[in-house]
């Protein structure tokens, strides 16, 4: 199969859609319209990837991880996008998204942000760019991901605070939605991940197939023309495992998502709408929607991109939820085994083939390392002594 | 099968008079029912039940305590629809909620869920044009009068297919924003009565940012009426009580029969 253009309803077979307030569909109509036309345009895509490699310093090569592989009995492969500029594959999307809201005449960009990686790409940009931004982040990851509260500050991004429900990213979502309702003219809502509302899924997705494109050709090359045998990414909307699915999804290679425990909407398998679009979604017995509960704050999210819930039911890729505790152990693993600290949030990848090191024996696995580990440095001190 | 909402307004508007609407949170409060017959005593054409959602997007800071408040007292659908049932009210009642809410119970059960409990209409702000398709056919066959939103961002050639799915009345949004009150009326308001009433002959109410009796009569002389949610509401947080309520809804009246 291949990943496909949803069309301008935005479905991937019975998920997606554009389920937003009225005010604000002519502005997904026009972002429909202007990305199609970006996407189209030689100009715009060089211009891209002029930033892609000359800024945020892609392609992140592929490592092979030597001491993890024998200690774990599979050979890890990982895709370095902690190493980009700031840290993850966010300002592969972020790019992508500033550039396209410069064309279209917006001078603002508002954003909502989890773990803050994704608030601190778009702030990274907006300074760039030359434009105002302003981040909604929720109080309780306002206290975990301090550092990244400081950089968005530092780059000149006004922070504000969701205080409403679970006051993480869920509802750090739900105020930078309220707050583009009232500003669409001049403001582009900057959406960190493959969900939302349409063209948003599709959007995201296409501006990190950059991941997959390059893990493809570089597997090719370290793997003598093959692909391997397993492709892992954690799973929080969707955005880092959705763009290295996109290089692989066409292969024989086996497609894993990797989901926290409390926030495993895939695995749970109930769809609902929120956000703007139809996917799996954690809800109680009336529709209310659940609050997730992980100790990574990019993952602490209720629901899913559209595309995940669509791979997921006709069964071309298959999520599974680890527990926090082997996240911790997963994070140190790859730490004391090849000196790279992971984001909580790519630690989950790392969990679980660490958990399934026995069905794995012998195969080849390319894990998306979405993030770098710094943020969590002091989150994990307190964890850890 | 209690009279339609598209009945009573145009009953009101063929009288000469103008539309008022109060927005009620469904459940807040253990007298919340008692507020629902203050307000249409005190002279309301209908009323909006809110039924709280978990991640009301459309909905400002007064409505989101209000949902909230709710929730956490238990507040289900299904509480708030058992509520409304026994009640005689005596003038028609349109729920307004989030697409999840009907969506999980299933379309057609939550239609004529609401139809069986004596429910005349269905707003679902999270549910444009685009997405009506199945839930309209529900509604239609059950028989519940789907309000649709117009709001100032929607280009010219949308607004005659909006106003044509819309059932009940045609609900525009006065501002492009989310609920709550404002110090003035915006001026967007007029404009959006003006070009929806410039293409339907459905009840054109405006709703959103329409805070005060002064603002309703503002607003009404292009539309057919208002919608009040917020301050409503807010009155209702602050502890008013049915006869609280009962005076917010008169004084509105008063203001649009007096004009
Ligand atoms: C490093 C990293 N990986 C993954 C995620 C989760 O997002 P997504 O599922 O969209 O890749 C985040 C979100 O904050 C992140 O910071």
């Amino acid at each position: 199969m291949t990943m496909t253009d949803p069309g301008p309803e935005g479905r991937f077979g019975e998920f997606g859609g554009t389920f937003v307030p009225e005010t604000l569909v002519p502005a997904c109509r026009e972002l429909d319209g202007a990305f199609r036309d970006a996407w189209a345009d030689p100009g715009f895509r060089a211009e891209l990837n002029r930033l892609l490699t000359d800024y945020a310093g892609r392609p992140s090569p592929v490592t092979e991880c030597f001491n993890l592989s024998q200690e774990l009995g599979v050979r890890v492969l990982l895709k370095r996008e902690d190493l980009n500029h700031t840290g993850s594959h966010k300002i592969n999307n972020v790019l992508g998204q500033a550039l396209l809201a410069k064309r279209m005449g917006k001078t603002r960009l508002v954003a909502e942000t989890g773990a803050g990686q994704h608030g601190v790409a778009t702030a990274t940009a907006a300074a760039l760019f030359g434009m105002d931004c302003i981040v909604y982040m929720g109080e309780v990851d306002i206290v975990r991901q301090e550092l990244n509260v400081f950089r968005m500050k530092l780059l000149g991004t006004e922070v504000r605070t969701a205080r409403s429900g679970s006051r993480t990213l869920k509802d750090a979502v739900n105020e930078a939605m309220r707050y583009w309702v009232s500003v669409v003219d001049t403001t582009h809502y900057c959406l960190g991940s493959a969900m939302g509302p349409h063209p948003y899924p599709w959007m995201v997705r296409e501006f990190h197939r950059v991941i997959g494109d390059e893990a493809r050709e570089q597997c090719r090359k370290l793997l003598g023309g093959g692909v391997p045998d397993v492709v892992v990414a954690c799973v929080g909307g969707g955005s880092n495992a959705i763009g290295i699915f996109s290089g692989f999804v066409d292969t024989d290679a086996e497609l894993v998502g990797v989901e926290p425990a409390g926030g495993a909407a895939v695995t749970r398998a109930v769809p609902g709408i929120v956000h703007g679009s139809k996917s799996y979604l954690l809800q109680d017995e009336w529709g209310q929607v659940l609050e997730a509960e992980s100790i990574s704050a990019g993952l602490d999210y209720p629901g899913v991109g559209p595309e995940h819930s669509h791979l997921a039911s006709i069964g071309r890729a298959r999520y599974i939820p680890v527990t926090d505790a082997e996240v911790v152990e997963a994070f140190q693993l790859l730490t004391r085994t090849e000196g790279i600290i992971p984001a909580l949030e790519s630690a989950h990848a790392i969990a679980w083939v660490s958990r399934a090191r026995d069905e794995l024996a012998g195969k080849t696995v390319l894990v998306n390392l979405s993030g770098r580990g710094d943020k969590d440095v002091t989150q994990m001190m307190d964890i850890l002594t | 099968m209690s009279e339609s909402l598209e009945t009573a307004l145009r009953a009101r508007r063929g009288s000469g008079g103008k539309c008022l609407v109060p927005y009620i949170t469904g459940g807040l409060g253990d007298d919340w029912i008692e507020m629902v017959r203050a307000a249409a005593a005190a002279g309301a054409d209908a009323i909006e039940i809110g039924v709280p959602f978990s991640d009301p997007v459309m909905d400002g800071p007064t409505i989101q305590l209000a949902n909230d408040r709710a929730l956490a007292a238990g507040v289900t659908p299904q509480s708030v629809l058992d509520t409304l049932r026994g009640a005689d009210i005596g003038v028609p009642t349109a729920v307004m909620t989030y697409v999840n809410l009907a969506f999980h119970n299933g379309y057609r059960r939550f239609a004529s869920n609401l139809a069986e409990a004596g429910v005349s209409g269905c707003i679902l702000p999270d549910m444009p044009l685009e997405e009506i398709g199945p839930w309209a056919a529900a509604a239609d066959a059950a028989g519940v009068e789907t309000v649709l939103l117009a709001a100032p961002t929607a280009p010219d050639e949308r607004l005659p297919r909006i106003c044509e799915r819309s059932h009940g009345f045609v609900y525009g949004v006065g501002l492009v924003g989310i609920t709550g009150v404002r110090s003035e009326l915006a001026h967007s308001a007029k404009v959006m009565a003006a070009r929806l009433k410039a293409i339907t002959d459905k009840p054109v109410l405006v709703g959103v940012g329409v805070g005060s009796p002064a603002q309703a009569v503002e607003v009404s002389e292009v539309s057919d009426g208002v919608v009040i949610g917020s301050v409503i509401v807010q009155r209702m947080l602050d502890g008013g009580g049915p006869e609280g309520v009962g005076d917010l809804v008169s004084e509105f009246r008063t203001a649009l029969d007096s004009r």
